[in-house]
C-alpha cells in the first residue's frame, strides 16, 4: 500500500501546494510557541523567552526552504519560479531582450541553414542501396602539367572502362555514365526544347539499387550503338507528360529520332544532378569506333565494392589493367593510374571548400553573438549586484542564483533559437535555390537531425552566454558590494576586466572574418574584371545542336550553318556574327593531344602536347575581336577538301614553338584526322573559363566537314544596341530554317561570365554579410561596455570636472578607455588572420592571402567603427554637469 | 543530518545516514506525535544526549511523509492548539523493523571492532 501513500502525497503536493505551505508555517510556528512556553516555564521573562526560542530556532526561512526541498515536485516548482522571474526581468527591459533574441535568432538561423546544407551535401549518404560500398573511379595522369591545379581526377574513356569491367574481379560490378544533350521535340505541336541527358550502362541502375517508379530499367541487349530506348526522370515525366504512366511503351522524339520509353525513374532520384531529364543506354549515342578508344575521355565510373575485398585491393587490380593499357598506347593520352573518390565528395567537389568556409564564418558569427549576449548579461549583472548580494546574505544558495541567471540566458536563446529555426526554413530554401552548384541528389531540407543540431546549438549558446556572467556575478566577491559605500567612485575592476576580455575576443574574431571576407571580395572583383580575351559588350550568345537523323551529311550541316550566318549578318542591328563550337568563357568544350611532325618525336610515355579543340568560321575572330598576331584568319576557301588548316592561340605558340615561327608547321591530331593540319595563323589567347589559367587552343575550320561526332554549335551575335532585345529575332531566323530545332543558353557574354563567377560572388557576399553583422555586433558591444563604464565612473568624472579637468581631457580619457580593447582585439585578430587566411588561400584568384590593402582597410574600418561606437558615451561623459553627477545617487 | 550531542563538546556529530529516520520511526511506534514532541521524546529517551535540531527534524519528517513511511493529521494538541500529528503507516512499521534489524547488525559489528582490545 506504500505506493498508494506515495501517490496520494504526490497528488496532494501537486494540487494542494498552497495548503501545504500554510500547513508548514503552522507547524513551525507551533514548534516556536512550544519552545517559548517551555522557556517561560523555566522562569524567563516573556521577551527573554521569545528571543531565546528564536535563537534556538535559527533562520525560519532557511528551515522552510529545507523542509520544502524534501517535497515532491520541488524541482519543477523552482524551475517554474525561475522561469517566472526570468520572464519578468526580460520584460522589464524589452529593448535588451529583443536585441539579444534577434542576435541569437540570426546566428542560430544562419548556422542551422548552413548545417542543413552541409549535412545534405557532405554528410548524408546518397539514397542508394548500401551507399558506403559505392565509389567513383577516375583515371589519373602523373604529369606535372595535369596536376598543376591539384590532384587530377580525369574522366574515363569507354575502352578503359570496358577493360576494367572485364579484367578485374575486385568490385562486385562497375558501371559508367556520361553527359549528353538532346533536342526533345513534340509529337504534335509542342515546343521543342533542349534537354540535359545522361547515358548509363545497363548495369548502372541495378548497381545503385534504384527501382524504376514505372516500367523497367535498360537490359544488357539494349545497351548497343543506335539503341532507341529511353528512361524519363520524374521531373520531365510530370512536366511534359503530365505524370501519365501510359507513356511507358510509347515513343518520344530525341534529336528527331523515335525512342521507346521503357521506364520512369522514381521521384527522389536526382543523381548526378536534378537537371538531367532523360537517360539513354550508355552505348546508344556512341559510334562503335568511339567505344574502342582509350583516349576519348568522357565517362564517370561508379563501382560497387565486394564486402570481402578492400578498396585498396580492388583499386590496385584496376590500376594494373590501366597501366597495361597505358603502356600499350604510349602515344595516346591514356592515364598511368586510377584514383578512387567517395561518391559524396565527387558530387560536392565544387562546393566543399566554400561550404566549409561559410560554416566557419557562421561559427565565428555565432560565437560573437553569444559573447555579445554574455556581455550584455554581465552589464545587467553589474546593475543587479546589490540585489544578488542581499539575496545571498539572506541565505540564497549560489547555485540557485546561478540557475536563475542561466534560466534567463536559456530563455533568450530558446526564443532566439525558435525564431532562428523558422528563419532557417526560409533561408535554407533560398540558399539551395540561389546556390547553383549545389548537388541536389540527397534533397536539401530541415529534418530531425537538423532540429536536434539546432537544439544542441541553443543549449551551447545559452551556456556560453549565461554561465560566464552568472558565475562572475554570484562569486564571493559579490558580497563586497554590500560593504562598498553606495557612493562608488569606480566600477568593480574584475567585472570590467571580464567585459573587456570578452570584447577583445569578439573584436579579434570579427577581424578574422572581415579579412577573409575582404580577400574573397577582392578576388571576386579581380575575377569580374578579368579580360576574357575577346569583345564582351553587346554580344548575344546561343547554342543549338543539329540532330544526326536530319543532318546526316556534312554538306547538310554546312548548308544550314552557312545560310544561317548569311541571314543573320544581313539583319539590321547586327554588327557581326561568329559561329563556332565553344565560345570563350563558356566551358572546357573538349581537348585533343597532338604532335608536331617537324619536331623530334616525343619519348614514349612522356606527357603529350595537349590543346583545347575549337571550330571557327572565317568571320569568327573578327566578330569576337580576337586579335590576329601572325599569319591569316580562315577564309571561305578553307573548307571541305582544303580544310587541313589550323589556327593556334598565342599560348600554344609560346608553349610548343618557343623561339620559332609556327606558320607553315603542322599539327598532327590523331583524334581528328590522320593527315596533319597546317598552321596558318596565330591569334590572341582567350579564357575557356573565368578564373582558370589560359590553355593552349587550336581552331579548326568550321566548314571542314569534320565535326568529331559532335554537332553542337555556338553562335555569338555582336549587336549595335542591347543584345537580348535581338534574341527573339535571331531565334525566329533559326526557326524559319528548322522549326523543330530548339536553341539553348540564350545569354549575353557578360551573363555567361557572371554565371561562371556566380558561385564565387555568392560565397564572397555571404561571408561579407556575416562579417558585417559581426562588426555591427562588436560595435554594439563596444558601445555598451563603454556606456556602462562611464555610468559607473560618473561620480569620479564629476569630481574631475569639478576640480578643473578640461572636457577634452575627459573625452580623451573615455576614448582611450574604450579603444583599448579595440586595439588589443585588432592586434589579436590580425595575428590570427595570418594563420586563418591559409584556409581561404586556395579559393583566391590573383589575390595574395596577405594582401596589405585588405589588411589595412580592415584595420582602418574596424578602428573607425570602434571610434564611432565609443564617441557617443565618451562625448556624453565629457558633457557631464559636475553638480548633477555629484548629487545623483 | 545534525543531531547535537548534548553531553559531549556540543559539536554536531554526523550520525550514520538513516539513523535519524530510525529514531523518528521508533519514537512514533507507540502513538502519533507532533514534531515538537518527537524532538523532546528523542532527547528524553537518549538521556538528554541527543538533541535533534529543527533544521534536521522537519526536513526529515517531510521526507518520511513523502516516502509514505508516516502520514500526518492535524489534531488538537495537549495545549488545545491545532498541531500536525505524525503516525506510522503500515509500510512505515515494516520499514522500522527492517531498519532496526539493520541497526542491530551494524552496531553489533561496530561494537566488535571497538571493544577489541
Amino acid at each position: 500500500m506504500r505506493w498508494f501513500e506515495q501517490l496520494r502525497m504526490r497528488v496532494l503536493m501537486l494540487f494542494g501546494r498552497r495548503h501545504a505551505d500554510k500547513s508548514l508555517d503552522d507547524e513551525l510556528s507551533f514548534h516556536l510557541e512550544r519552545q517559548i512556553a517551555e522557556n517561560l516555564a523555566a522562569g524567563m521573562t516573556p521577551d527573554e523567552a521569545r528571543f531565546s526560542a528564536l535563537r534556538t530556532f535559527g533562520n525560519p526561512a532557511l528551515l522552510r526552504e529545507q523542509s520544502r526541498a524534501s517535497w515532491s515536485w520541488n524541482g519543477l516548482e523552482s524551475l517554474l519560479r525561475d522561469l517566472h522571474y526570468s520572464v519578468r526581468t526580460l520584460r522589464r527591459s524589452p529593448t535588451f531582450s529583443l536585441m539579444a533574441i534577434l542576435v541569437i535568432a540570426l546566428c542560430i538561423g544562419a548556422a542551422t541553414s548552413l548545417f542543413t546544407i552541409v549535412r545534405s551535401v557532405l554528410l548524408k549518404p546518397l539514397p542508394f542501396r548500401d551507399p558506403d560500398h559505392l565509389v567513383m573511379v577516375y583515371e589519373h595522369f602523373r604529369g606535372d602539367w595535369a596536376n598543376q591545379d591539384g590532384f587530377n581526377y580525369n574522366v574515363v574513356s569507354p575502352a578503359d572502362y570496358y577493360d576494367w569491367r572485364a579484367q578485374t574481379h575486385g568490385f562486385q560490378d562497375i558501371a559508367a555514365w556520361r553527359w549528353w544533350q538532346f533536342n526533345l521535340t513534340g509529337e504534335r505541336d509542342e515546343l521543342p526544347e533542349v534537354v540535359t541527358a545522361a547515358a548509363g550502362t545497363w548495369n548502372f541502375f541495378p548497381l545503385l539499387g534504384v527501382q524504376p517508379a514505372f516500367g523497367r530499367t535498360f537490359t544488357e541487349s539494349e545497351d548497343h550503338p543506335g539503341s532507341n530506348v529511353v528512361m524519363l526522370t520524374w521531373s520531365v515525366f510530370e512536366r511534359r507528360f503530365a505524370g501519365d504512366s501510359s507513356i511507358v511503351g510509347r515513343h518520344i522524339h530525341l534529336d528527331g529520332k523515335p525512342f521507346t520509353v521503357v521506364g520512369i525513374l522514381p521521384k527522389d532520384f536526382a543523381y548526378p544532378y536534378a537537371t538531367v531529364q532523360v537517360w539513354v543506354p550508355y552505348q546508344a549515342m556512341a559510334s562503335p569506333d568511339e567505344l574502342q578508344h582509350h583516349d576519348w575521355h568522357q565517362s564517370h565510373i561508379i563501382a560497387r565494392l565486394l564486402p570481402t575485398v578492400s578498396l585498396g585491393n580492388a583499386v590496385s587490380q584496376v590500376e594494373a589493367v590501366q597501366y597495361r593499357d597505358h603502356l600499350q598506347y604510349l602515344n595516346e593520352p591514356v592515364a598511368e593510374d586510377v584514383a578512387p573518390r567517395a561518391i559524396t565528395d565527387d558530387l560536392a567537389k565544387d562546393v566543399k571548400k566554400p561550404l566549409i568556409l561559410l560554416m566557419g564564418a557562421v561559427a565565428c558569427m555565432l560565437f560573437i553573438g553569444c559573447l555579445n549576449v554574455a556581455n550584455l548579461l554581465v552589464a545587467r549583472g553589474a546593475a543587479r549586484q546589490k540585489e544578488v548580494a542581499i539575496r545571498g546574505a539572506l541565505g540564497a544558495q549560489r547555485w540557485t542564483l546561478v540557475r536563475e541567471q542561466l534560466t534567463e540566458s536559456l530563455l533568450i536563446c530558446f526564443a532566439g533559437g525558435a525564431a532562428g529555426v523558422l528563419l532557417s526554413l526560409t533561408a535554407t530554401r533560398w540558399l539551395a535555390h540561389a546556390w547553383k552548384d549545389l548537388p541536389s541528389a540527397q534533397g536539401i531540407h530541415v529534418d530531425g537531425v537538423v532540429l536536434g543540431f539546432a537544439c544542441a546549438l541553443v543549449f551551447a549558446a545559452a551556456l556560453l552566454a549565461g554561465l560566464l556572467p552568472a558565475i562572475s556575478s554570484t562569486g564571493k566577491a559579490v558580497f563586497a558590494a554590500l560593504q562598498a559605500s553606495s557612493r562608488t567612485t569606480g566600477g568593480s575592476l574584475s567585472r570590467t576586466a571580464l567585459r573587456k576580455t570578452l570584447l577583445t575576443v569578439e573584436i579579434g574574431v570579427t577581424v578574422v572574418l572581415l579579412i577573409s571576407a575582404g580577400l574573397l571580395l577582392k578576388s571576386f572583383v579581380r575575377l569580374r574584371s578579368t579580360d576574357l580575351g575577346c569583345a564582351t559588350d553587346n554580344v548575344l550568345t546561343m547554342s543549338y545542336s543539329l540532330p544526326k537523323e536530319k543532318y546526316d551529311k556534312p554538306e547538310r550541316i554546312n548548308a544550314f550553318n552557312e545560310s544561317l550566318l548569311a541571314r543573320l549578318r544581313a539583319l539590321p542591328g547586327v554588327r557581326a556574327v561568329a559561329l563556332g563550337s565553344t565560345l570563350p568563357g563558356n566551358s572546357w568544350g573538349g581537348d585533343d593531344v597532338f604532335t608536331i611532325p617537324e619536331h623530334p618525336p616525343i619519348t614514349p610515355g612522356a606527357e603529350l602536347p595537349d590543346a583545347l579543340d575549337r571550330l571557327a568560321d572565317p568571320g569568327y575572330f573578327t566578330a569576337l575581336g580576337i586579335p590576329l598576331l601572325q599569319g591569316r584568319f580562315f577564309t571561305m576557301q578553307d573548307r571541305d577538301d582544303h580544310a587541313n588548316r589550323v589556327i593556334i592561340s598565342n599560348q600554344l605558340a609560346r608553349q610548343y614553338f618557343p623561339g620559332e615561327n609556327p606558320i607553315g608547321k603542322h599539327l598532327l591530331v590523331s583524334a581528328r584526322d590522320k593527315a596533319g593540319y597546317e598552321i596558318v595563323g596565330v591569334v590572341g589567347d582567350t579564357l575557356w573559363q573565368v578564373g582558370q589559367p589560359t590553355k593552349a587552343t587550336m581552331y579548326f575550320p568550321l566548314f571542314s566537314g569534320n565535326f568529331k561526332n559532335s554537332f553542337g554549335f555556338s553562335l555569338a551575335v555582336r549587336t549595335v544596341s542591347e543584345p537580348l532585345a535581338m534574341a527573339i529575332q535571331v531565334q525566329k531566323q533559326i526557326a524559319e530554317f528548322d522549326p523543330q530545332l530548339p536553341v539553348s543558353d540564350v545569354l549575353t557574354l557578360t551573363q555567361v561570365i557572371g554565371d561562371s563567377i556566380g558561385n564565387t560572388s555568392f560565397s564572397a557576399t555571404l561571408v561579407l554579410a556575416f562579417a558585417a553583422l559581426s562588426l555591427l555586433l562588436a560595435s554594439v558591444g563596444l558601445y555598451g561596455v563603454l556606456s556602462y563604464l562611464m555610468t559607473q565612473r560618473m561620480t569620479e568624472i564629476g569630481i574631475r570636472i569639478a576640480l578643473g579637468a578640461q572636457r577634452e581631457q575627459v573625452l580623451r580619457l573615455a576614448l582611450v578607455d574604450g579603444l583599448r580593447p579595440a586595439f588589443l582585439g585588432l592586434a589579436f585578430g590580425l595575428a590570427a588572420s595570418v594563420a586563418a587566411v591559409r584556409l581561404v588561400q586556395s579559393m583566391l584568384y590573383k589575390t595574395e592571402p596577405l594582401d596589405p590593402a585588405v589588411f589595412a582597410t580592415v584595420a582602418a574600418t574596424l578602428l573607425a567603427v570602434a571610434a564611432l561606437a565609443c564617441l557617443l558615451p565618451a562625448w556624453r561623459a565629457s558633457r557631464l554637469d559636475p553638480m548633477q553627477a555629484l548629487r545623483t545617487e | 543530518m545534525n543531531v547535537v550531542d548534548n553531553l559531549g563538546m556540543g559539536k554536531p556529530s554526523d550520525l550514520v545516514q538513516g539513523t535519524l529516520d530510525l529514531l523518528i520511526l521508533k519514537t512514533l511506534l507507540p502513538e502519533a506525535m507532533h514534531g515538537w514532541a518527537i524532538g523532546k521524546r528523542i532527547q528524553q529517551l537518549s538521556g538528554e544526549v541527543l538533541q535533534v535540531q529543527q533544521g534536521s527534524l522537519y526536513p526529515a519528517l517531510h521526507r518520511l511523509e513523502q516516502q509514505g513511511w508516516i502520514k500526518a493529521k492535524w489534531a488538537e494538541s495537549e495545549t488545545g492548539r491545532q498541531a500536525k500529528f505524525y503516525a506510522l503507516t503500515a509500510a512505515g512499521r515494516s520499514q522500522l523493523e527492517k531498519e532496526t534489524a539493520n541497526w542491530n547488525r551494524l552496531s553489533a559489528a561496530i561494537n566488535l571492532v571497538v571493544s577489541e582490545a
